[in-house]
């Protein structure tokens, strides 16, 4: 049992007789204020090796209905009415949605008929048990294994799914591994039992796009070979286009399309439908706006100009001698994947951190050339009012406890700018500036929706008529439909204020659509800058092909994958495989 | 492992060192010293002594010498002999007294604790498990009245329904006829019916703030992604309750022993008053009131052991359960 392609396939059913049929299946929230439909008589059915993409955008119900398959709802919600009718081998047929979801037969089908991955790998996985223990506990609970045969079970797992040294590996923790090979074990977990349905609850959103590619390689070879259907969960049209056979397409709960990939890409009825698709070819090329401005000025003098900046912790190099320049109005785009240092560059510019070496030149306003590494004091301060930031996570970045008007007022009150009514009337403006009405100005963050919050943040950080922006993967927490309303937003904003801005993003897509020059990072070190036409389409530097290959193309006409490959750092030191640094056994 | 454990122990002796310097100081903060507690103790029942006796009562003490030089005799005294001086006010050597009392002291301690956690742990699981069910709400009724009863009025109010209502013997941990004789099964017996008094009354505070505190961790637990996993696998739900969720809410209880080994000896002092019982927390006022300075520094430097020696149990303890602290 080393290879993939050896595990016997279940017995497969009757040709043409879905796997899992869903009819008119309702699950309900029971709330305080009544009811809420999370899934709102939903039907569609799986055929057996197979895969169909359940897609939508935050709070469509798409997880809800993969939890409802296995009646594992979150408290308080349950299936109202509706049928899950799971055929197996057997011939016998089984409704899922009439069990009770402590019952004895629901936990049969869990974990060997259907089983389930999700989204976040770490916290998926528990983490004080080892993962050897975590994978043979099925297999003695399903298939009651002795101890001795679970353990050699779940070694040759762990081999299918291409974790190295996988005797070793077994008796490791979730937190020894990385990220990808957290999501690796968790398959591993699913498959132990050969279920006929394998249920994917976006199980590659927390991933980068390179280890995204890995893993969906990876359960296609296991479906081929396994011949199991896959119901996969996700909000990435790109993802869909190269995976799925048929495709749902979700919205507030109800199923706004359903049929196969290729007419949801190429022949879309809904108008929801089309809005999806088309806000992800818009990101396949240079927004609109970009494309009617007038060329930069590219002889201007920078306003800003980093020189060899370093920043090490400890041993490690977070930025290892980057240098760049960033011209008035411009947009530069950082792009690079997790722990490349994308975000210790844009702190460093901000001075959160104190770089360890290096200069940051910044041109103020009157002509005058400071270095940002070395201020201190008034001057710092000073400066910091013309550099402003805009974070990621539209929740956590705003203080539940202020209204609106209170942050977005703050800087201007706490630099003594305005105070009174005529903080009240520059608070409405710049409310106003970033298209939201400023009768809700006393209102909590809790009232406001993601994108919502994002302009909120956005209108604290041109408080002060700033000059530099650094937006720090501003619209990765955002919806699609979302994300083009904001970043359009800050595109027009910069051609009003003259803003330049450093955009960090891990989202070539957004970064075509945005940015005018690119620079694309790895392991601390800046390995490519150009245009960003240049570098998102025929980029130089093997880590920026690599990386664009990896990016799913949002169309099912194109995927041959023969392209795509890792980067392999040409370096003397050999990279550890599979144990993140540091977390080795004392 | 072994090295942490060796560094820590190591680290043990200066701080060792450092708080029984400042028990002893503290002690002899107040004004004056036993001879005056002692005759000021005379003086109340009319007998007078003079300015000689009391000169010569102090030189008997060693108390006319510098502190620095009393101390310097009693730490010397303990580190070569064993020896904690001798109690003034009992005129025995200290550690005679503190052992003798510590046996029950140790019972005491250990059964209030078993039925604390016997009883929280469970109670805390369900009341989180079945949030906001009658159950829970009564278990939360429960918990706040035990937190919000002080434990000696708990103490007086029991034992007047005992002794008036059931005629129950209450008050001490053994009948009279028991008191000073040696140990047989008649007095296992007379201890036990003695016993739950205390027992209830100590247990029922700890108990309501434990299961606060257990409903709290599972409640942080419950909704985990890993607990969701576990469920999509198959497992009864009992099963994967015991094995994840409650296996990680269990960690802040065992970063309760640093400070319970400390609180065998001082914990409960009121309650061990009003009840009368044989333990060290009445010694230990006893010796601070009289100024009874090898006793109490005896008893002050016994805690600060205790809880070093608690506190590095508990994180031994604690990286031996949590990978996460072993191993990142």
């Amino acid at each position: 049992m080393t290879d993939i392609l050896s595990i016997a396939p279940r017995p497969s059913i009757a040709p043409g007789k879905p796997l899992l049929e869903v009819k008119n299946l309702v699950t309900e929230f029971a709330l305080r204020t009544g009811a809420f439909r999370a899934v709102d008589d939903l039907s569609f059915s799986i055929e057996p090796g197979k895969t169909l993409c359940v897609v939508g955008e935050s709070g469509s119900g798409k997880s809800v209905t993969a939890r409802s398959i296995l009646q594992i709802i979150d408290s308080p919600g349950e299936i109202a009415s509706g049928s899950i009718l799971l055929h197996r081998p057997d011939g016998t047929s089984l409704d899922l949605a009439k069990l009770d979801p402590r019952s004895r037969a629901i936990r049969s089908v869990r974990g060997r008929d259907i089983a389930m991955i999700f989204q976040e790998p770490m916290s998926s996985l528990s983490p004080v048990h080892t993962v050897g223990d975590q994978i043979t506990e099925v297999l003695r609970l399903h298939l009651n294994m002795s101890k001795a045969q679970a353990r050699t079970e779940a070694i040759s797992l762990l081999r299918q799914v291409e974790i190295p040294d996988p005797e070793k590996a077994l008796d490791r923790y979730a937190f020894q591994y990385s990220g990808g090979m957290r999501q690796r074990a968790m398959i591993a977990m699913a498959l132990a039992c050969k279920p006929q349905l394998l249920i994917a609850d976006e199980p590659t959103t927390a991933l980068d796009v390179t280890t995204q590619a890995e893993i969906l390689d990876l359960i296609k070879r296991l479906q081929q070979s396994t011949g199991m259907a896959v119901l996969f969960i996700t909000h990435d049209m790109g993802v869909v286009a190269q995976i799925a056979d048929d495709v749902l397409v979700m919205h507030h709960g109800v199923a706004k399309e359903y049929g196969p990939v290729e007419q949801i890409f190429h022949a879309p009825q809904d108008p929801y439908t089309r809005m999806l698709i088309g806000s992800v070819l818009k990101l396949e090329q240079k927004a609109e706006i970009r494309l009617a401005r007038p060329p930069l000025d590219t002889t201007a003098e920078p306003i800003l100009e980093i020189r060899n900046l370093s920043m090490h912790f400890g041993e490690m190099k977070a930025l290892n001698d980057v240098s760049i320049a960033l011209l008035p109005g411009e947009t530069l785009g950082i792009v690079g994947e997790s722990g490349s240092g994308k975000t210790t560059m844009g702190r460093s510019i901000m001075r959160l951190y104190d770089p360890t070496g290096g200069e940051m030149l910044y041109r103020r306003a009157d002509g005058k050339v400071v270095d940002l590494a070395k201020l201190g004091g008034a001057e710092l301060k000073a400066a910091r009012r013309e550099l402003r930031m805009v974070f990621q996570d539209p929740f956590g970045s705003l203080n539940p406890r202020m209204t609106v008007a209170q942050v977005i007022g703050e800087p201007l009150l706490v630099n003594g700018i305005a105070r009174g009514k005529e903080l009240d009337e520059r608070v409405c403006h710049l409310m106003d500036q970033v298209g939201l009405d400023p009768a809700g100005r006393e209102r909590y963050p809790h009232a406001f929706s993601g994108g919502q919050r994002q302009r909120i943040g956005i209108a604290r950080a041109i408080t002060l008529n700033p000059r530099i922006i650094v937006a720090d993967e501003a619209t990765s927490a955002l919806d699609v439909s979302v994300r083009f309303q904001v970043l359009d937003l800050l595109m027009r904003l910069q051609d009003e204020l003259g803003l330049a801005y450093i955009f960090i993003s891990h989202d070539i897509g957004v970064i075509r659509y945005m940015c005018d020059r690119v620079g694309v990072m790895y392991r601390g070190r800046l390995v490519e800058v150009g245009e960003a036409d240049k570098v998102c389409n025929a980029p130089d530097h093997p880590y920026t092909q690599a990386l664009i290959s990896a990016i799913p193309r949002p169309d099912p006409r194109d995927r041959d994958r023969s392209g795509r490959f890792r980067y392999i750092e040409p370096s003397p030191y050999a990279e550890p495989s599979n144990v993140k640094n540091g977390s080795t056994a004392r | 492992m072994l090295k942490f454990v060796v560094k820590r122990l190591f680290w043990m002796i200066p701080s060792l060192f450092a708080v029984s310097f400042l028990a002893f100081v503290l002690i002899q903060l107040p004004p004056g010293d036993f001879v005056t507690t002692y005759i000021a103790t005379l003086a109340s029942s009319n007998e007078v002594i003079d300015q000689n006796t009391a000169a010569s009562l102090r030189e008997r003490f060693g108390l006319d010498q510098p502190m620095l030089i009393q101390y310097f005799k009693w730490i010397w005294g303990i580190l070569t002999r064993g020896d904690f001086g001798i109690s003034f006010e009992w005129q025995q050597p200290v550690s005679g007294l503190i052992w003798e009392r510590m046996a029950l002291t140790l019972i005491l301690a250990l059964v209030s604790l078993i039925a604390t956690w016997a009883l929280a742990l469970p109670i805390g699981v369900y009341s989180a498990v079945k949030k906001y069910s009658i159950g829970d709400y009564t278990f939360t009724a429960f918990t706040f009245f035990g937190l919000s009863i002080p434990s000696f009025l708990l103490a007086l109010v029991l034992m007047y329904v005992a002794a008036v209502e059931f005629g129950a013997d209450v008050g001490g941990l053994f009948s009279p006829e028991y008191e000073t004789a040696s140990w047989s099964l008649a007095k296992m017996y007379d201890l036990l019916t003695h016993l739950w008094l205390p027992v209830a009354i100590l247990a029922i505070s700890s108990t309501a703030s434990l299961i606060r505190v257990m409903r709290a961790n599972m409640l942080d637990e419950l909704p985990k992604p890993y607990v969701t996993t576990a469920r999509a696998k198959g497992l009864s739900e009992f099963r994967l309750l015991i094995k994840y969720p409650l296996r990680i809410a269990l960690n802040p209880f065992i970063s309760t022993i640093a400070w319970l080994l400390p609180n065998l000896i001082s914990g409960s002092v009121v309650v061990a008053i009003v009840l009368n019982l044989p333990t060290a927390a009445p010694l230990l006022l006893q010796s601070l009131m009289a100024q009874d300075m090898y006793l109490a520094g005896a008893f002050v430097l016994l805690i600060c052991a205790l809880t070093l020696i608690g506190s590095l149990i508990s994180d031994i303890l604690l990286a031996l359960v949590d990978p996460r602290i072993r191993l990142e």
